[in-house]
């Protein structure tokens, strides 16, 4: 069974200028799926498609054997989180515990087992010493991920993360793509990245490149960083190193068209040394 | 404008049991025409520093109530941005924020007005005494919004809430560089944006630098974007300026960086790693420079290992 | 950056700051109820004794509580005044004569000069009293106290959750939004906007690049905030279970203790001894 499916789904944010036509998009269970796209190009739309913020004009969204609708939202909901772009703009209570609390006791669970999904959900993103703090004093990367902790207190099956590092410092995206890349590896959790950052999308199974409301790209992201001049005609650029590995490739360099350092490095090097050994 | 900073302490919350020392005595040199960078964590003072450079936080002496007590043999702190003393209590402040613009992070949040050209003639009004006519607004607010970038014409009516955050983002640019200062300070310029929107901006920072503010200073937590634009940098840290140089110097000191909490420039990150296997490499640390010694290397004009 | 510290509460362990805050206010309630119901001196004095009791276990400084007078002591003093310089009465309550001084609908009297004391000592115990709850509760107590007292308006339909949801959300934002006030503030300034200067309606005026943008961004802040909650299957107060409990322990029984005594001291020492001396 699908985690997320989009089949022939349209829609319009304003009366006749579709968006999306026909669009047809899905997900596999414990697949970690990287979005692409320059900004505009629909992928934030899709995410709240996704969970229902948003309702489709037309066309059929299920997630796993639900099929989106008003009636079953809060049931589509218990299954997907989604994590948003604004750290600030997420939380509800002044202290961490309280915040995630919040969705367990949306859901109405016993107070016993609360506690328990809130150990859990810390512990998931690495905040247990953090329980009882004030969010306001946490740094961009601290809420973010209390922000997850939020989000894991439902159990969802599915988490989508909408841009979510993108008001970060680097520090703070580095913290949110490993919780990100241990909740998929560890718990198993579907995971669908928002993203921008070209180096993100490096972590996923699999990659789509959104364009004007399209699926342009689809493939592991080794193969759409491969397809270098098709990338700049949708407004994104190669990750640096892939810019890096190319040009150097037309310029004689044996070097393969990898994406990390210690590798480019060895076979810049052998190139070299082999040259003037 | 020259600007120079000797031992600059700062306090916040002075004399309450929350004051917390930002500035532990800054000492840094900005150039006139220089394309300047400025990194550190967030605490280590940077956001401080750069906000006394438009006087918005003050040296105590600048300020009107001050206890004289000056330790035996220590010297007093010096900032000075071109002819501006900002240590004194009678410099003309709002003459400073004329010359002196800042464009603070996501500055499309702080965008009012009804119309594009009045929110960008809103800093040109407020620092003129005489009653500006109404062409020389225009033609001001013209000049500005067309050197973002913008179609004056097509835009200068419309409200600024109807643009795309792009659009906004050049719109609250050119709010604050229509005085035409002579430096402008941007805080994290291209936070937020995706590469290609970061390209333009940083695009446009350049010709701004060329054609219409000599020095410009930026903040920033992006390595990669630091090596690439500026000419020189200043690593700030537990708030004072540890290192201030030019990008194919500091980044050499990879390890002093790391050691700081700092990431370097993927350009740092390979040079490093191909030291490590043996082969010497020296570059200004860009993308291109890089890729340029590398080049050198294969055809032979590099060091050999 | 500054460290917006929200509300006066002076973070010490006590016996005070222990007490549930439930109690607390309600103790507030009794309180200023027992003063109110003092008719003599002797009443007064027991409400004196019993806030310096308070004072005393709070572990607050006594300078950090004096202070909280010193802010309404002009009005106080204002307001003892006018009473004393308007209130007339035959009563005579030491030697010498009712009147002292009258001259047209000027009057100081024995009865007024009483009457004066009086309301400075009420208000200045009233004030005090109240600091002290602020002092030793942290607004997240406090609301959680609130919640805990008007929970009985359930029955009447009483949107009780919803209301402490408010209140929460409130002060999470609160810090957040006066530090972006400051930081539009700082970018108006930097464009040589001047909050000083002018008359009245040019101070007005000068404040609309400040609560332009603050406004746009509450809304767009709390519209974000809408969609995260929604997103973690909040669907109002019904339906719902509640994580935090207010414990209850022998120093909340201290407290209940105390205020009804107070108040059963006050009534009593107003039948039988003298009023007001």
């Amino acid at each position: 069974m699908k985690a997320i499916s989009f089949e022939d789904v349209s829609f319009a944010y304003e009366e006749g200028k579709y968006l999306f036509e026909h669009l047809n998009f899905s997900v596999e269970e414990g697949e970690f799926v990287a979005v692409l796209g320059h900004n505009g190009s629909g992928k934030s739309t899709l995410a709240r498609l996704a969970d229902g913020l948003l309702v489709a004009d037309k066309g059929e969204i299920r997630v796993f054997d639900k099929t989106l609708k008003d009636k079953n939202l809060y049931e589509v909901r218990k299954m997907v989180g989604i994590v948003f772009q604004n750290p600030d703009n997420q939380t509800v209570a002044s202290i961490v515990e309280d915040d995630v609390a919040f969705g367990a006791e949306n859901v109405a669970l016993p107070r016993e087992e609360i506690g328990g999904r809130i150990d859990f959900a810390l512990k998931a993103v690495g905040m247990e010493e953090y329980r009882n703090a004030a969010v306001s004093r946490l740094s961009g990367g601290q809420k973010q991920r209390v922000a997850i902790a939020g989000v894991l207190a439902l159990k969802p099956r599915i988490m989508i993360l909408d841009e979510s590092t993108a008001m970060l410092d680097p520090r703070g995206r580095r913290e949110i793509t490993e919780v990100v890349r241990r909740l998929n590896k560890e718990e198993h959790i579907t995971v669908v990245l928002i993203t921008h950052f070209m180096e993100e999308a490096l972590l996923a199974d699999r990659a789509i490149v959104m364009n004007k409301g399209e699926i342009v790209m689809k493939g592991t992201p080794a193969d759409i960083f491969e397809r270098h001049e098709e990338l700049l005609t949708y407004n994104l650029s190669l990750p640096r190193i892939g810019y890096i590995s190319k040009t150097l490739r037309e310029n004689g360099f044996g070097v393969n068209d990898t994406l990390d350092v210690e590798t480019l490095a060895e076979e810049i090097a052998n190139c070299v040394l082999s040259r003037n050994g | 404008m020259r600007i120079v900073a000797e031992r600059l302490t700062y306090t916040y919350n002075a004399g309450s049991p929350f004051r917390t020392t930002a500035l532990k005595g800054v000492t840094l040199t900005v150039e006139e025409g220089e394309f300047f960078g400025i990194i550190g964590h967030t605490g280590s003072g940077k956001s401080t520093f750069v906000q006394h450079l438009n006087g918005l936080l003050r040296l105590p002496s600048s300020l009107k109530r001050r206890k004289k007590r000056r330790k035996e043999g220590e010297e007093e702190p010096v900032l000075r941005v071109g002819e501006f003393d900002l240590s004194d209590r009678k410099t003309d402040f709002r003459a400073l924020r004329k010359s002196v613009g800042m464009v603070f992070q996501y500055p499309e949040y702080q965008l009012f007005a009804e119309s594009v050209k009045d929110d960008v003639a809103f800093g040109l009004k407020n620092f003129t005494k005489e009653k500006l006519s109404k062409e020389q607004i225009e033609s001001a607010v013209r000049d500005a919004l067309e050197i973002v970038g913008l179609d004056y014409r097509e835009i200068k009516d419309k409200s600024p809430f109807d643009l795309s955050g792009g659009q906004k983002r050049r719109v609250a640019i050119a709010g604050v560089i229509v005085t035409r200062p002579e430096v402008l300070v941007l805080d994290e310029p291209a936070a937020g944006l995706d590469p290609v929107g970061k390209q333009e901006i940083m695009n446009l920072l350049h010709r701004l630098h060329k054609e219409w503010c000599k020095t410009v200073i930026i903040v920033s937590h992006d390595m990669d974007e630091i090596a690439e634009n500026c000419t020189r940098v200043a690593v700030f840290a537990d708030g004072a300026a540890k290192y201030v140089l030019p990008p194919h110097e500091l980044f050499r000191k990879s390890e002093e960086l790391r050691a700081l909490g700092l990431d370097v420039p993927l350009t740092a990150k390979l040079t490093d790693a191909l030291k490590r296997r043996g082969v010497s490499l020296d570059s200004d640390f860009t993308t291109d420079g890089f890729i340029r010694a590398v080049i050198a290397l294969k055809t032979g004009e590099g060091e050999k290992p | 950056m500054k460290d917006v510290s929200f509300g006066q509460y002076y973070p010490v362990k006590s016996f005070v700051h222990n007490v549930n805050p439930a109690l607390k206010i309600l103790f507030l309630i009794a309180y200023i109820v027992a003063i109110f119901l003092a008719k003599n001196f002797y009443g007064l004095a027991a409400c004196a004794f019993v806030l310096i009791l308070i004072v005393a276990f709070s572990r607050v400084p006594l300078g950090k509580v004096l202070r909280s007078v010193r802010g309404v002591l002009f009005l106080v003093v204002f307001t003892a005044a006018i009473n004393l310089l308007f209130h007339g009465g035959d009563e005579v309550y030491w030697k010498g004569p009712a009147v002292y001084w009258q001259w047209k609908i000027f009057c100081v009297s024995q009865a007024g000069i009483v009457f004066s004391a009086f309301l400075i000592v009420r208000l200045v115990l009233l004030v005090t009293c109240s600091s002290m709850l602020t002092y030793t509760t942290t607004p997240v107590a406090l609301t959680d106290g609130i919640e805990a007292l008007l929970t009985p308006l359930k029955w009447i339909r009483f949107p009780v959750h919803e209301l402490a949801l408010i209140m929460s959300i409130a002060l999470r934002f609160i810090p957040i939004l006066m530090d972006e006030t400051e930081r539009i503030k700082n970018a108006q300034k930097a464009r040589g906007a001047d909050f000083e200067k002018g008359g009245l309606i040019k101070k007005v005026r000068s404040f609309v690049p400040i609560l332009v943008p603050l406004l746009l961004s509450a809304f767009r802040r709390a519209d974000e905030l809408g969609d995260a909650m929604d997103a973690r299957c909040y669907t109002g107060g019904k339906k719902r279970t509640k994580y935090k409990k207010l414990r209850f322990s022998w120093r909340d029984g201290i407290a209940f203790f105390l205020g009804a005594a107070l108040i059963a001291g006050v009534v009593l020492m107003g039948i039988y001894l003298r009023a007001p001396l």
